[in-house]
């Protein structure tokens, strides 16, 4: 086997996992350091920690479900402005929540544009107050994270297996057996894992959309128990029950994920002579794409027209605030990539995909906990303010860490068992390796993991309001202050800043990855 | 040698802040902001005091409580009487020594600990040109057809969502559990805080929200909206108190003093109104800004000292709680 050739050197693969357990370790040993006493769940909490489990099946389902026509359709289609339009319907993902959140409300709200349609004929209105609004909502975030897996998976097939089968005359069903069930059988698991994770952490949205507590989860129950209770015994017990939760979810589907490869080609460019035979394929393919961008585009449009008439009330100091959060999410970036890269290196060369769970490990702590643990543990020796900005990049790099992680480790593993053995051959090993092979060949992988990383850097509140500077503060912290001053038109503003520089950083990131790059 | 002259670079860079004694204030968050009180309550005391006074944000009771003995706070201000018991209990505060006599609020005071520095009360806004005939009453908001849909905060995460269930615990007792089923079909959602409640309610997306008798003010002063209006309730409204509190251990005692009587001087008094569109606790209303006097407010004010409010805080969150959950 090509793979037992040690190619990579694991250690610094190990060191970054390492470096993440023990990060969400200490968050649990500052905690466990302050709680006097653990006190049992009672039946709010438990009321919570089902609500939150069915919203994020549901969620993780639907989104998982929707995105396989429309990749399907983006991947065999060509089309002007198409490129675009995936990077476009990329552009929720990396909402923060609050304005993708009323956003939303502008389209399929009380007063929104779908329910004035209704009216106009005649249908009674629809509401979005309700398990309905969370699921519409969570799959709004979730459905381009989904269409952007899958539609790199699709990618990633090698063109010479299209053009063998159009050779062999096999048909759209039978080509749906031979190649496009592995491959969802292998994106869609972790697909459905992280998106599952992201659910189950989802709060304010939540409770908004859900129309009150019987929306409540598992991370409001934190923040009550934390900042209501200061019942810190309980704040643990509940973050623990969702780290488990979570890495159940998630243990279940990596097992799942079959180790299979399509090999390696030539390079060419894809062509899908399948998608070219009947107009009734056609018709449903573009039909998925219509239905997919009206629904991911016209909030987006709403926060657009709504930023621009906010935009000239828009203070100076929101500008600077912009400037910190785009070092900051340049600073993340990088961690990321020196934890992501070696981790996923190492997860793809050992061939056990089930330590990509460590990965989702940042992502399913609640961010209030990760904060609350390490300000307890700083605090005895230096002022955490200083340290405020420094925790929020970790922070954002280890909430990325798992969406890395799942673009990362697919493509690496696919380089490493096509090329393993040509770079041994060739004694072609370690940081060559990296240098010479996986780097060229996962570009485009990577520049959309930076994209992402930067993206939700940009977009998150993270951890910063825990610590408590008030000099240095981020986009996200200012347009919360604007809303909280009554400011809803300049927040607005700063809300399409804030869209207009998360959306910016990702593109150029995901365009120098996809520029030039070996893989299209 | 590089090191000897970093070493002096660093000692006389401290020195010249050894002149400025820094007074260390923690405050909400919204506090410090531009838009918030802080940045002119800062340049108005430090014009006063020859120091330097720094704010530090955060959630101030679980801070307090992470902190404890070793809290680098000498001022905490921002602490509403319905969370001034858990923060008493750290018995980090010492006595605030102003005179309560000198206080205008509409309750009488007797904490000779927590010192107000502000007041309001909660009530629901709604908009005059969408609702011709705004309830006069509690009792006439639940009356009113579901679909009148208003919006609120939860008690578990929002300091006025806790308002408004002790509000209803005030006005209905025993009752409470009846009321908020008679209101949950009029409750359009619940959010976990004020600013996305009150952003619904500008959206158009909901015909009340939640939140102080003051909220009319920053539309008439600020935007020259004079359609936002308040529902004065005849059962009367709940009262909210922003404290300020001195920290015992404190190693700039005269300084926290002088901040102290500060807060209750003329110049700290007229800027919060604007500064954070609430009403002053030491200024008779014949010197409030311009406007701010002819301001509707409710004649009768229900209070829940701190004890009564921690006492009811947890049976009343339950209680709505099951009520909305049904």
């Amino acid at each position: 086997m090509a793979r037992s050739a040690k190619q990579i050197n694991n250690a610094p693969g190990i060191a970054a996992a390492t470096f993440v357990v023990v990060a969400v370790l200490l968050a649990f040993v500052g905690i466990g350091l302050r709680v006097d006493a653990l006190s049992g769940l009672g039946p709010a909490e438990w009321q919570a920690i089902r609500f939150t489990i069915l919203q994020s099946l549901l969620s993780a389902f639907l989104s998982c479900a929707l995105a396989v026509p429309v990749a399907r359709a983006l991947a065999r289609r060509r089309f002007w402005g198409r490129t675009f339009l995936i990077t476009l319907l990329g552009a929720p993902f990396i909402l923060p929540v609050i304005v993708a959140m009323l956003g939303l409300l502008a389209i399929f709200g009380r007063s929104g544009v779908f329910n004035d349609i209704l009216a106009m004929l005649g249908i009674a209105k629809i509401s979005i107050y309700g398990l309905q609004g969370v699921v519409l909502a969570h799959v709004f975030f979730n459905l381009p994270l989904a269409i952007r897996l899958l539609v790199q998976g699709w990618q990633g097939v090698p063109a010479e297996r299209f053009r063998l089968s159009a050779q062999l005359g096999i048909g759209p069903g039978m080509m749906f057996r031979l190649i496009e069930l592995p491959l969802l059988l292998r994106i869609l698991p972790g697909a459905f894992a992280l998106i599952f994770v992201i659910c189950l952490t989802s709060f304010a949205v939540a409770l908004t959309l859900g129309g009150g507590p019987r929306a409540t989860t598992i991370e409001l129950a934190i923040y009550q128990a934390f900042r209501f209770d200061f019942n810190l015994g309980r704040a643990g017990l509940l973050s623990l029950v969702q780290l488990f939760v979570a890495g159940g979810a998630a243990l279940l589907a990596f097992c799942l994920v079959p180790s299979i490869s399509f090999g390696g080609g030539m390079d060419r460019m894809q062509c899908r002579w399948d998608g070219q035979q009947g107009r009734g394929a056609k018709i449903l393919d573009n039909a998925f794409i219509c239905v997919a961008a009206v629904f991911l585009i016209l909030p987006l449009l709403a926060i657009l027209t709504s930023g621009l008439r906010g935009l000239v009330e828009v203070p100076l100091i929101v500008w600077s605030s912009a400037w910190t959060s785009l070092w900051v999410a340049l600073l993340s970036v990088l961690v990321l990539l020196g934890v992501a890269l070696p981790m996923a290196g190492w997860i793809a060369s050992s061939g056990n995909g089930r330590m990509e769970i460590i990965g989702l490990l940042g992502l399913s702590i609640s961010p209030l906990m990760i904060g609350t643990g390490w300000f307890i543990l700083i605090y005895p020796y230096a002022n955490p303010a200083d340290w405020a900005l420094l925790v929020t990049i970790a922070v954002n790099a280890m909430m990325a860490l798992p969406f890395a992680l799942r673009i990362l480790v697919p493509s690496i593993r696919d380089t490493i068992q096509a090329y393993g053995r040509l770079s041994s051959a060739l004694g072609i090993s370690g940081f060559a390796m990296w240098r010479c092979v996986l780097l060229l060949r996962s570009r485009p992988q990577i520049g959309f993991a930076a994209g992402l990383t930067a993206a939700l850097s940009v977009g998150d509140l993270g951890v910063i309001a825990l610590f408590g500077d008030p000099d240095r503060s981020t986009l996200p912290l200012q347009m919360y202050r604007l809303m909280g001053s009554y400011r809803t038109d300049a927040a607005a503003g700063a809300a399409l800043i804030l869209l207009l520089l998360a959306f910016g950083l990702f593109w150029i990131m995901d365009y120098w990855g996809r520029r030039n790059a070996i893989a299209q | 040698m590089k090191y000897s002259t970093f070493a002096a670079g660093v000692l006389t860079a401290s020195s010249a802040f050894a002149e400025s004694p820094i007074l260390t204030v923690y405050a909400g968050d919204y506090f410090t902001s531009e838009w918030g009180p802080g940045p002119v309550i800062e340049k108005g005391f430090e014009e006063i005091c020859e120091c330097d006074l720094q704010f530090s944000t955060g959630d101030l009771v679980p801070r307090l409580l992470l902190e404890n003995k070793r809290t680098k706070a000498d001022i905490v201000i921002g602490l509403t009487s319905d969370v001034t018991n858990k923060a008493r209990s750290t018995e980090l505060f010492a006595p605030h020594g102003q005179d309560n006599g000198a206080l205008t609020l509409p309750i009488e005071w007797t904490d000779e600990t927590f010192l107000p520095f502000n007041y309001g009360h909660t009530a629901f806004i709604y908009n005059e040109t969408t609702m011709g005939t705004p309830p006069a009453s509690f009792d006439a908001l639940l009356a009113m057809p579901d679909d009148v849909q208003i919006v609120i905060q939860d008690p578990r995460t929002s300091l006025s969502g806790l308002a408004l269930i002790l509000w209803v615990d005030a006005v209905y007792g025993e009752k409470s559990a009846d009321v908020w089923a008679q209101l949950a079909p009029k409750i359009l959602t619940v959010t976990k805080d004020w600013s996305s409640s009150y952003g619904l309610f500008t959206d158009g997306e909901a015909d009340m929200v939640l939140s102080y008798t003051t909220s009319p003010a920053y539309h008439m002063f600020a935007e020259d909206d004079f359609t936002k209006k308040a529902a004065i309730f005849s059962e009367g409204h709940y009262f909210m108190v922003e404290t300020v509190g001195k920290i015992a251990r404190t190693d700039q005692p005269e300084l926290a003093d002088a901040f102290m009587s500060y807060v209750m001087s003329e110049d700290f008094q007229t800027v919060i109104p604007t500064a954070n569109w609430s009403l002053p606790s030491a200024l008779p209303t014949d010197q409030w800004p311009e406007g701010w006097a002819q301001l509707p407010l409710p004649e009768k004010v229900l209070f829940y000292s701190e004890e009564k409010s921690t006492a009811v805080q947890e049976s009343a969150i339950e209680t709505w709680r099951a009520a909305l959950s049904k």
